[in-house]
Formats: C-alpha cells, sequence, structure tokens
C-alpha cells in the first residue's frame, strides 16, 4: 500500500476554506486504505483500475480553456446557462447567472458540507473521502423562483491529471430547475465528482448526467439528493467509454410524499467496466421511485448494477418499482445486475425486476419482414433500447453529437 | 377482381416445415394468382401461421422439403428481408412492440428499403409525411400514433390498424394477413377491412389466414381453404367458409376424404 501513502502525501498542500476537509480526507483515506473484494460495495470492481487512478495528481495551474475545449463540445444551449467547471477557478463570482440563481455563500457552502458524510453509510465513504483528500474548491448554486432555469454543468477532459470536483446545489420551495451534466474524458485522465443537491419541499429537479469518457480514462461520481416532500427529482444517466467508471445516485426522500425518477443506461464496449450503484432510501411514508436501469455489453466489457431499496418501518404506503434490463452482445461481455431491496414497512408496493438477454429474435425478425436487413435492424433495436433513456435527457442535450455519434456506431 | 390474364403470384408445392424438430407443415400445396383472395381457416395448431411465417422467412422455421415460388422466384433460398423487399408482406397476427423506435421513422426504412427495390424514388423526410398522412386516410389511423414507438402502447385495434397502414406503404405484391381479425371489434374490423379492400388491386393478391368468418362477411374471398394437421384438407368457394360457420371443424376429424391442393 506504499503507493497509496505516496500518493496521498503527494497531494498538493491543504489551502483555502477546504483546508480542513483536505486534511480529513487525506486521514480518512490513510486510515481506511483502498476498498478490498470484501467489501460487498466494492466486490466487482477492478480494484489494478482503481489503483491506476491513485497514479494521477490534480493539476496545480488552471488550464487554460482553449486546452479543455475540445471538438466534442456541443454549441452553447439556446435558453440555457452554460457552466464550465474548470480546475483551480473560483466560480463563486460569477455575477451573470440567469433570474432564479445565485452563487451559494460560504457559510452556505460549508453548512452543506458539515452534513455531507451523515447520509453516506461507511463503506461507501470512499470516493467522496477521495475527494475532500484532493480537492480545493467547491462551487454552490442556489435555485429560487418558479422561472424553472436551465443549466449545462461542464466538467472537461484533461489528460493525466485527476479532476477533482465538486458541487452544491440548493433548490428552495417551490422552485424548478433543469440541469444537464456532461463529464468528459480524455486519455489517462481521472474524474472524482461529487455533486450534492438538497431540495426543498415541493420543488422539482429534472436532472442529465452524461459521462463519456475516451481512452483510458477513469470516472467516480456520486451525486447525492436529499429530497424535502412533494418534491420531485428525475435522473436520467448515460455512461460510456470509460476504463472504469463508478456512478452513484444516493437519493434520500427525507420526510416521504415524494417522486424520484432514475433511469440509467450504460453502453460497455471494448474492455471498459461500467457501475451504477443507486441507493434510495424511504424516511417517510407515501413516497414513489420508479427506476428502470438498461446497460449494453459488448466485447469483453463489463457492466454492473447495484440498486438499493430501503424502506424501514416510517415509509408506510411507499410505492416503487426497479427494473435492470440488460443485453449481452458478446459471450465476452459480462453483466452484474443486483437489485437488494430492504423492506421493514408492511403496507408498500415494491416491485423489481432483472433481465438479461440477447436482442429479441421476434423483433428483429419484424423489422426483417419490413424489408430492413439484419445489420441494420439489430442496429435501429439497439438504438431505440437506448433512445429510451436518452430522449428524457434535459436542455437539449441532442446538441451534443457526441450523444448522436454514440447511437450512430451503436452495434 | 381477377385479372384478364392472371399471372401465377404464388406457389406452394408439398410444403413441409418444422419448428424445435417438432414437424408442423407436413405437405401444404397452394397456387395464388394476380387478383386473387385467399382465406385459410382451421382451428388453432392446425398450421396456419406457421405457413404465413414460413412464407415470410422467420429464422425459427425450418423447411425440410417443398418449394415456394413467388412470380417465378425460388423464395425459400432469400432472407426475410429480401422477400419483403420483392413485395412479400406478413401482416402480424401480435404485432411487435419495439420501445424508442419511432413508429415513423421505421415507417419510412422500410418505404425507402421497397422502393429501392422497385426502382421508384426514395422519399426524405419531408416527402414520407406527405405520403404517410395520405396513406393514414385508409386505415383511418390518428397521425399522432407516428410519433410514438412502433407498436409501444398501442391497443389491439390500433396495431392493426398500423400493419394495414404499412401494408398501405410499402403495397406487396401478395399480402398474408395473419388472423388480423383477432381482437377487433366490429367496427375496427369495418375499417380495417376496408383498407385491406382498397389496397387489393387487379396485379396483387391476398392471403387471408382466420379462425372466423366475420372477417369474410367484410372481404369476400376467392377461394376459401381449410387447415388440419399442417395441410390443406379442403378447399371451396366463399360458401366453404359459411359451411364452416354452421358445422365446426369437427368434421376434420373422421374426414379421410380432401382436396390437398387449393385452386
Amino acid at each position: 500500500m506504499a503507493s497509496y501513502g505516496q500518493w496521498i502525501n503527494a497531494l498538493p498542500s491543504p489551502k483555502g476554506m477546504l483546508k480542513d476537509i483536505q486534511k480529513s480526507g487525506r486521514e480518512s483515506l490513510l486510515k481506511n486504505g483502498l476498498p478490498t473484494r470484501k467489501m460487498e460495495a466494492w466486490r466487482l470492481t477492478n480494484l489494478k483500475r482503481l489503483e491506476k487512478f491513485l497514479t494521477l495528481q490534480p493539476s496545480v495551474e488552471g488550464e487554460k480553456e482553449a486546452n479543455l475545449r475540445s471538438q466534442v463540445w456541443a454549441k452553447a444551449p439556446e435558453n440555457a446557462f452554460r457552466l464550465v467547471l474548470k480546475p483551480n477557478e473560483i466560480l463563486q463570482n460569477l455575477i451573470d447567472l440567469p433570474s432564479g440563481l445565485r452563487p451559494l455563500t460560504n457559510k452556505e457552502i460549508k453548512a452543506c458540507l458539515d452534513d455531507s458524510f451523515k447520509y453516506i453509510p461507511h463503506e461507501e465513504q470512499w470516493p467522496l473521502s477521495v475527494n475532500c483528500a484532493a480537492n480545493n474548491e467547491v462551487f454552490g448554486l442556489h435555485v429560487s423562483g418558479n422561472t424553472c432555469p436551465q443549466l449545462e454543468l461542464i466538467i472537461p477532459a484533461e489528460e493525466n491529471v485527476l479532476i477533482p470536483s465538486r458541487v452544491i446545489i440548493k433548490i428552495e420551495e417551490d422552485a424548478q430547475l433543469d440541469l444537464l451534466q456532461v463529464v468528459l474524458g480524455a486519455t489517462h485522465s481521472a474524474h472524482s465528482h461529487i455533486l450534492e443537491i438538497y431540495m426543498a419541499k415541493n420543488s422539482t429537479l429534472n436532472h442529465g448526467f452524461v459521462a463519456i469518457g475516451g481512452g483510458k480514462a477513469s470516472c467516480l461520481a456520486q451525486v447525492s439528493v436529499v429530497q424535502e416532500s412533494f418534491s420531485s427529482y428525475s435522473l436520467n444517466s448515460v455512461q460510456h467509454g470509460w476504463s472504469i467508471s463508478r456512478f452513484e445516485p444516493k437519493i434520500i426522500q427525507k420526510n416521504g410524499h415524494s417522486k424520484t425518477t432514475l433511469n440509467g443506461l450504460q453502453i460497455a464496449k471494448g474492455d471498459e467496466q461500467l457501475a451504477t450503484h443507486s441507493s434510495v432510501r424511504f424516511e417517510g411514508p407515501e413516497g414513489s421511485l420508479n427506476q428502470l436501469q438498461k446497460a449494453t455489453a459488448n466485447g469483453e466489457s463489463h457492466s454492473i448494477f447495484n440498486g438499493i431499496i430501503e424502506v424501514p418501518q416510517i415509509a408506510q404506503k411507499t410505492n416503487a418499482s426497479q427494473l435492470s434490463r440488460n443485453l449481452l452482445l458478446s459471450s465476452k461481455a459480462r453483466v452484474d445486475t443486483k437489485p437488494e431491496l430492504k423492506i421493514i414497512a408492511d403496507d408498500v408496493k415494491c416491485a423489481h425486476g432483472a433481465t438479461i438477454s440477447q436482442p429479441q429474435e421476434e423483433e428483429l425478425f419484424y423489422l426483417r419482414s419490413r424489408g430492413i436487413n439484419a445489420k441494420q435492424a439489430s442496429k435501429l433495436l439497439l438504438k431505440g433500447y437506448c433512445q429510451e433513456i436518452i430522449d428524457n435527457l434535459p436542455v437539449q442535450a441532442n446538441r451534443w453529437k457526441i450523444l448522436n455519434t454514440l447511437l450512430g456506431n451503436i452495434s | 377482381m381477377k385479372s384478364q390474364d392472371p399471372k401465377l403470384i404464388l406457389e406452394i408445392s408439398d410444403l413441409h416445415a418444422s419448428v424445435d424438430d417438432q414437424p408442423i407443415l407436413q405437405g401444404v400445396n397452394l397456387k395464388i394468382y394476380a387478383g386473387e383472395i385467399h382465406a385459410i381457416m382451421g382451428r388453432n395448431g392446425s398450421g396456419k401461421s406457421t405457413l404465413s411465417k414460413v412464407i415470410a422467412g422467420h429464422p425459427a422455421y425450418t423447411v425440410n422439403s417443398g418449394s415456394i415460388q413467388f412470380e417465378g422466384q425460388d423464395l425459400l433460398a432469400l432472407e426475410a428481408e429480401e422477400r419483403a423487399r420483392l413485395g412479400v408482406f406478413l401482416g402480424f397476427q401480435y404485432p411487435i412492440e419495439i420501445p424508442g423506435v419511432s413508429n415513423l421513422e421505421f415507417l419510412r426504412v422500410a418505404t425507402n428499403t421497397r422502393r429501392k427495390k422497385c426502382g421508384t424514388e426514395e422519399l426524405d423526410t419531408f416527402e414520407f409525411e406527405d405520403f404517410v398522412k395520405e396513406r393514414l386516410k385508409i386505415v383511418q389511423m390518428d397521425p399522432a400514433f407516428l410519433e410514438r414507438s412502433v407498436n409501444e402502447g398501442f391497443s389491439g385495434g390500433e396495431k392493426k390498424r398500423n400493419e394495414i397502414l404499412q401494408m398501405a406503404l410499402l403495397e406487396p405484391t401478395i399480402a398474408i394477413l395473419d388472423e388480423t381479425d383477432s381482437g377487433l371489434d366490429i367496427d375496427a374490423l369495418r375499417i380495417v377491412a376496408s383498407g385491406v379492400s382498397q389496397l387489393t388491386k387487379p396485379n396483387t393478391a391476398t392471403l387471408l389466414i382466420t379462425h372466423y368468418q366475420r372477417l369474410l362477411n367484410e372481404i369476400t374471398p376467392d377461394f376459401v381453404h381449410v387447415m388440419a394437421a399442417g395441410k390443406i384438407k379442403r378447399s371451396g368457394g366463399k360458401e366453404l367458409a359459411i359451411e364452416l360457420e354452421q358445422s365446426g371443424y369437427d368434421w376434420l376429424d373422421n374426414d379421410e376424404v380432401n382436396l390437398g391442393e387449393g385452386n
């Protein structure tokens, strides 16, 4: 484990408002060590690739935008605001935010940071600890009013460095937000991303999370959402192109009566390992969850889904459904899918199902019987399979050519 | 509506086919000429649907012997998509739902594939929208169904209308309609039947597969065939359908003497 310790010691000296958090993050990493296969949450993870993640250091200097901006970027969205999280750049001073958005004050950020760890079980805290240890910036955003601003948040690629990023979003009572997050990878880059969302009563968030890597890029991303009652959170996520990626949406419905929709898509090719570890905890009655997780696994790739749903005694009349549908496209690819329902309450409806299959012969024949050749038919079916999630991404996500290219090249 | 000089469109000779090593078709003979409407009736499991799928080229079925000639070509040597492009259309008993694939896009790709084969000009997105809107009238279908995924969440009647819409767009030489009447109320049945009648031309042919005579009240067949145990046991005119409606299929169990060949 010497290299792990060396990596921690080589991190830039703690500074800025996150100084204490950096220190405690490093202490926690040293104390707890790397995740092991004995830990249920890390049982299937390719730990060798995780160790490679820890050979990269955050860049010390801010990169020029020209270096970050790549051809894959879409034009800035119409009627929406684009934010780019650049390393070592303080975004808190933004003054041209659209109506309904303002940066959080340092005091507000601090209050949120103090709460972060309490929502995450011990075994699953490692990605947050990595971010705390390596990150010297956090960006906070406050959403209010009834204008439903549209926001695009880009976390760009940068080669051969670790890119830590952390964003906190507070959505006030009755407020709405459309948020499209785009995380891009580059050869030998690594992302450590944390997004924390606090949703007040009756608020609505339509969230898209698109993480597209490249080369040997890796990505650890955690989205934790705390929903107050009568709020509605909808997430559509897409993962593709990472040597290793681990996406962890963690939702807590604090007082019930809320609605959560989680739709996820992994498109795994080559030797990628793409994982989604979701958890939804109902801490009050009459909450609902509608979850659909999809994956296509081709080549020698590995797709992992673990979906925890917790319904304690207090969460009576919860209505939850979780479906994991996977397409295995090659004999060397692997899909692991595990629904994990922890239900104590007795008056609840919880449905779950998981399928791993090959493209359906009847669907293929239907298309072929209309003159469409077998190759084109399977492409159309796969595209349709993915489109079901991609079509629900917010903020004109279809402007991003990478998404269309991804669908165009699907096989 | 027979043409003056009838052309042989489909000729099935001594066709034997199986699925999962289970023999289903055991010597089917049938000839269909241009302008003709044929109906195949029979009990469940008699082999009617299998025959339709074998003609269309479903890969799950194995042809063990016999032949199918389509306008003089060996149909069995062709893939399902090649048969469709040549003008063989199968209207499905249970049309398949394909989530995520836009109905409009699917219809456009299918139509252009057929047009390309026929040497007619392919249609761009705008031209196709005009074309499809005109064809929608034949089945009195709401254009909103074009914007949805193929058959997804359609009612039974809507699915069948979507099948006939595809027939209207693809303009096949032979349309095989497998239990198109099943699951339809009488109004939907009339709309579908009227669509089929409008699409029947002197140079095309139709093969209706049905359990019941009620579809044949709406579309009058020139020939009716009764299938049992993988064979055509009897052939006749439209009066055979009426006879079957009255007497049922029980006579097949003890009737040994039948015609083995339609037409």
